[in-house]
């Protein structure tokens, strides 16, 4: 009870949305149903967007919801419902690979623990201190200035991705 | 900021908790009375004949793909938009190279014929007279694609 | 913080919105009627008047019938999606300008996020899960036809009308929707600053919508329901629901970003009170958003439907073009 009075709401919020993120991406790893898997996707994604504005990144927030549930999850449902049927979804996801799969999440482990120990966190005395009142301008200056080229080379990105699918999607309609 | 994000979860509850009651009310108030034939899958009143998943057309796929490509160009787009006022020229050649790369891509996949979706070719049955209607190609079902 | 004010406003939104979705079905009948030479519901309660409240008692009495091959859970939570993310768009509209009541000034809108059009979008992109996993659930050829098609042009519609977006953002310089709406001041509309915009962004809420001419989820000759073909009483009935509140949130967008929101011109001057200015800009953004809605009715029954593949090609090879030669144009004007 001394822990619960202790927290503040913005805690609780914080921990609600937390737990949610991490149950729901447990959900999408360990399912046997990929329908599941690719339901409890969005509520990852959902969490991760309330992760970010509690941290102040609306328009990160925003974005996250455009295109990862609008878009990119949009994508999978196709997939998932082109694929299998309502009943009898039932889909084997065994493991492979383990080795190369270990070495790989290791270093993304690492990475993420160090981005995570380095970074400056939000303490409660820092969120009281004056933050900008909307980032999106912000994000606008820098990436005509400071990112420029990072800005440019997304759109090549971007243009290799639009390619690669056209491409791809063009062979399986011929065969 | 963050209370007018909390307003947003308030009002996303309510609605929930609002449509959620709508279906409960409707479940405790509606009578039952299933039987099987009112439980199969709907076709017109005939048996359903195989399954739903007749095979899809893979362009649905590629708008997809494409989609998101462009999705990401718009996320892209709205804080340069911002701050185009104040930036004047230089943002506009900016994203003028920006979006340039992008058109030869849409470009590419409007040439190549990814964006072209495949056009109904009814076959026509005409009336022939002294024999009757008759239609030029039989219609091969299994080939069909839906659309 | 204070809660009580937000949740009377929620409650608020709330009502108006449900009565207009209802008194909005009894005017489309009325209105398809009038313009099919038939007289249209008359029965229940004085003209009509009290039809909406028959047929909500009807739908919330009606079985439920849900196919053996449907997955139950996918079934019921589609409508559910549907009706909450058509609503919830409503959060970030102004429907007026602040007013003054019980001694303090009162914004009228629930939630003033800085991001107010992005959010907006990303709320339009996730009305494709309702339908598409209603057509999934329901196990049925049609319904996921209709649910695979629907979000092919949903997604498909989305970009142009982001696109158009960018048009009004590059003037207004801001993402926040009140501001939009203060810089439409003096009758200085977008609608006719960016009128390639404005079109483009009316084509596009009419496919986001599935209104004719761009119905082509529920083509009843084609495909029976659509998406809803399996679905019955009350689950059917927010389906129905979601169709006229999508249908009010898109006209508010459109009034919001084009057509000057709750701006009324030269009222501020002619020496009213201020409760009486604020609630003409109320009125104002009313009447705005009906005309807007009435305008979406009379399109319905008069213009016939797109085939598909005119649809896509309408899509991607005409609207999507113009969005972007739109931004450009509108930065040249804007340089220059």
């Amino acid at each position: 009870m001394t822990l619960l009075a202790s927290l503040e709401l913005f805690d609780i919020i914080f921990y609600f949305f937390a737990f949610v993120t991490i149950v729901s991406a447990a959900v999408v790893v360990f399912s046997r149903n990929i329908v599941h898997s690719a339901f409890s996707l969005m509520f990852t994604f959902f969490g991760v967007a309330a992760l970010y504005v509690m941290l102040n990144a609306d328009f990160i927030a925003v974005t996250q919801v455009l295109v990862y549930v609008g878009g990119i999850l949009v994508l999978l449902l196709f997939g998932v419902m082109l694929t299998t049927k309502v009943i009898s979804v039932e889909m084997k996801t065994g493991t492979l690979q383990t080795l190369p799969a270990s070495i790989l999440v290791a270093v993304l482990a690492g990475t993420l623990c160090g981005i995570f120990w380095i970074t400056d966190w939000l303490t409660p005395v820092a969120r009281n201190a004056e933050l900008p009142a909307t980032t999106s301008s912000g994000i606008g200056r820098a990436l005509m200035t400071t990112y420029l080229l990072p800005f440019e080379v997304a759109s090549v990105v971007l243009l290799v991705a639009m390619l690669g699918a056209a491409m791809i999607a063009r062979r399986e309609r011929k065969r | 900021m963050l209370t007018d994000f909390g307003r947003i979860l308030i009002f996303l509850l309510i609605g929930a908790v609002f449509t959620g009651g709508g279906l409960v009310a409707s479940w405790l108030l509606r009578p039952r009375r299933p039987y099987p034939d009112k439980l199969s899958t709907y076709e017109c009143g005939e048996e359903p004949i195989g399954e739903p998943w007749v095979k899809f057309n893979i362009r649905f796929y590629v708008v997809a793909l494409i989609f998101i490509v462009f999705d990401v160009e718009v996320v892209f787009l709205f804080p340069w938009a911002l701050v185009f006022k104040e930036m004047g020229m230089f943002a506009f050649v900016e994203m003028a190279v920006f979006l340039g790369i992008l058109i030869v891509g849409y470009a590419y996949v409007w040439v190549k014929g990814d964006l072209d979706w495949d056009k109904p070719s009814p076959k026509v049955s005409r009336y022939v007279k002294g024999v009757g209607v008759v239609s030029d190609e039989s219609v091969d079902v299994t080939e069909q694609v839906a659309v | 913080m204070d809660i009580i004010e937000p949740l009377v406003k929620i409650v608020f939104i709330f009502l108006i919105t449900l009565t207009t979705v209802a008194y909005l079905v009894l005017v489309e009948r009325r209105v398809s009627a009038f313009i099919q030479n038939r007289i249209g519901p008359n029965r229940v309660g004085p003209a009509g008047l009290l039809q909406p409240v028959a047929d909500i008692v009807k739908l919330f009495l009606k079985e439920d019938i849900v196919p053996k091959a449907a997955n139950k859970f996918v079934h019921s939570l589609a409508p559910l999606i549907s009706l909450v993310v058509a609503m919830t768009t409503f959060a970030v509209i102004p429907f007026g300008n602040s007013i003054h009541l019980f001694g303090r000034d009162i914004k009228l809108m629930i939630a003033d996020v800085n991001v107010g059009i992005l959010y907006i979008l990303a709320l339009s992109s996730l009305g494709v899960y309702g339908i598409t996993l209603s057509g999934w659930s329901s196990n049925n050829k049609y319904s996921l036809l209709g649910g695979l098609r629907s979000s092919a042009q949903m997604i498909s519609y989305e970009l142009s009308m982001g696109l158009s977006i960018i048009g009004v953002l590059m003037i207004a310089g801001t993402l926040r929707l009140d501001k939009i709406v203060e810089s439409q001041a003096q009758g200085m509309w977008y609608f006719w600053r960016t009128p390639i915009s404005f079109i483009t962004f009316v084509i596009a809420s009419f496919a986001e919508t599935n209104r004719l001419p761009f119905d082509l989820p529920e083509a009843e000759p084609e495909l029976v329901g659509g998406y809803h073909t399996e679905y019955s009483g009350m689950k059917f009935g927010l389906f129905f629901l979601a169709e006229y509140a999508n249908m009010i949130t898109a006209s508010a967008i459109i009034v919001t970003l084009y057509l000057g929101g709750w701006q009324l011109p030269f009222v501020g001057h002619i020496g009213l009170p201020d409760l009486a200015v604020s609630l003409l800009q109320i009125a104002a953004f009313g009447v705005k958003v009906g005309l807007v809605l009435l305008f979406f009715i009379v399109i319905r029954w008069t213009i016939p439907r797109f085939r598909y593949d005119q649809l896509m090609n309408i899509g991607w090879k005409v609207m999507l073009p113009l969005a972007l030669a739109n931004i450009l144009i509108t930065g040249v004007a804007l340089l220059w």
